[in-house]
């Protein structure tokens, strides 16, 4: 016993490197698997209200190019409001009676990466706002990620520039799906794989999301087609996709919530276990 | 000692505060990032309590982890560097080392250089490859380690010389 302790004594530097090490190394490995990384977030009281004191002072900086944004996509639902054929008394839309099954939250962007390989946001909304896990993120342009932490007032977003970010998308013109991947290399450019290869892939066909993880809806716009080779087995496209979101420069985002995501995942549950 | 205790809280507070909210938005050409909060690891006094010394260098990479949600890549690489400094420190410095406490401001610009080099490239790899994770991307670890040490390094070295108080 004596002998022990005189070791951990002589040793003790050691020990503790080896114990701060291990330490560090289990939060690194945690926050590589999806939703594991409990502790080491910056959805928190502090470092959410750090980025948030900045972005308030950094947003006057780019409010040019916000509102030209703004205004793009406002004129873009006008033309559809206006010019779709069912153009009956658009005042009486109801949110009650209005079939629909996603609800849409405004946020704001405070903290972005692109440079890393493990990309996560940090945007202004939080529980209390009644986001939670696995909501879809966008922007007005295109698909941006999904949440993973929530605290009271923020929430971080797993970005699709996320080498360990995995979401269901699809040629627009026929109904191959995917998975959307990142190999981390630019931040402009996501890879598309597991296409088959009998789908008709052509440069400049765009990719949207395919609806099949009830997280997104169907056809939200991700990118076009930069080009494309077909894997190792020679089985499946691996294609590389131009994205329509600058992800660089991203401030207003828009939250998705899937009211029937409890109702899907149940009736999906009880079919697998039959 | 409490003025030096004192110094010792502001300059990691200060140094975070710079890496969080300025140098991570750099992205020089795309991906090239400075790393210079690893300046309070390299200009902690010698002569100190080094459990204490390790403990302070993990809990900076943590912070730096918590801001920028990268799980524990930081906290590793500073706890690294901070147990391997005395044989850097003895390596670059040689027999100074043995027998008197350096101070920093003092020392010979050559062996200054050379530990700030080997202490950043250490950190640098074990951040990025811990970061990438990957064997396969072995070459894109490497890349990015080359080029963010040389990036550090520069901005390391101007801002010792910057706020070093000429006492020779």
């Amino acid at each position: 016993m004596q002998q022990i302790i005189n070791f951990i004594i002589r040793n003790k530097t050691f020990l503790l490197f080896l114990l701060l090490f291990s330490i560090s190394l289990s939060f690194t490995i945690q926050s590589h698997s999806y939703h594991k990384s409990r502790f080491i977030n910056s959805a928190n009281f502090l470092t959410g209200g750090v980025y948030n004191y900045i972005s308030n002072a950094n947003r006057y900086f780019s409010l040019k190019k916000q509102n030209d944004l703004l205004s793009q996509e406002n004129n873009q639902l006008k033309s559809i409001l206006y010019n779709s054929k069912n153009n009956k008394d658009l005042v009486y839309i109801d949110s009650l009676s209005f079939n629909h099954s996603y609800k849409f939250t405004p946020g704001i962007v405070l903290k972005n990466s692109y440079s890393s390989t493990k990309n996560v946001l940090l945007l202004n909304k939080g529980v209390s706002d009644s986001i939670k896990q696995d909501f879809g993120v966008i922007s007005s342009k295109g698909i941006v990620g999904i949440i993973d932490h929530t605290s009271k007032h923020y929430s971080t977003v797993l970005s699709i520039l996320n080498t360990s970010s995995k979401i269901s998308a699809q040629l627009k013109k026929t109904n191959h799906f995917g998975t959307l991947t990142w190999n981390g290399v630019s931040p402009f450019f996501a890879q598309l794989v597991d296409i088959p290869k009998i789908a008709p892939v052509i440069v400049g066909d765009t990719i949207v999301t395919s609806g099949r993880s009830s997280i997104f809806p169907k056809g939200i716009p991700v990118g076009t087609i930069h080009d494309f080779k077909l894997d190792v087995a020679e089985n499946y496209y691996e294609i590389n996709i131009k994205l329509f979101n600058d992800m660089t420069n991203i401030e207003y985002v828009y939250i998705i919530e899937n009211i029937d995501v409890l109702e899907i995942s149940n009736l999906l549950k009880t079919s697998s276990n039959e | 000692m409490n003025s030096a205790l004192y110094t010792h809280i502001m300059r990691f507070i200060l140094l975070s505060g710079l890496q969080v909210l300025v140098l991570n938005h750099i992205n020089f050409l795309g991906y090239i990032n400075p790393y210079i909060y690893i300046l309070f690891i390299m200009l902690f006094p010698v002569k100190n309590n080094r459990t204490l010394f390790i403990f302070l260098s993990f809990l900076l990479g943590l912070t730096i982890d918590i801001f920028t949600d990268s799980g524990g890549i930081h906290a590793a690489a500073c706890v690294s560097i901070a147990y391997v400094r005395p044989i850097v420190l003895k390596f670059s410095f040689g027999t100074i080392y043995e027998y008197q406490t350096i101070k920093f401001d003092t020392v010979e610009f050559s062996s200054k250089f050379t530990y700030i080099v080997i202490m950043t490239v250490i950190h640098h790899l074990i951040l990025f490859s811990l970061e990438i994770f990957n064997i396969s991307k072995v070459i894109l670890t490497f890349q990015k380690t080359l080029f963010s040490s040389i990036f550090t390094i520069i901005l390391c070295i101007m801002i010792s010389i910057i706020f070093s108080r000429k006492t020779k």
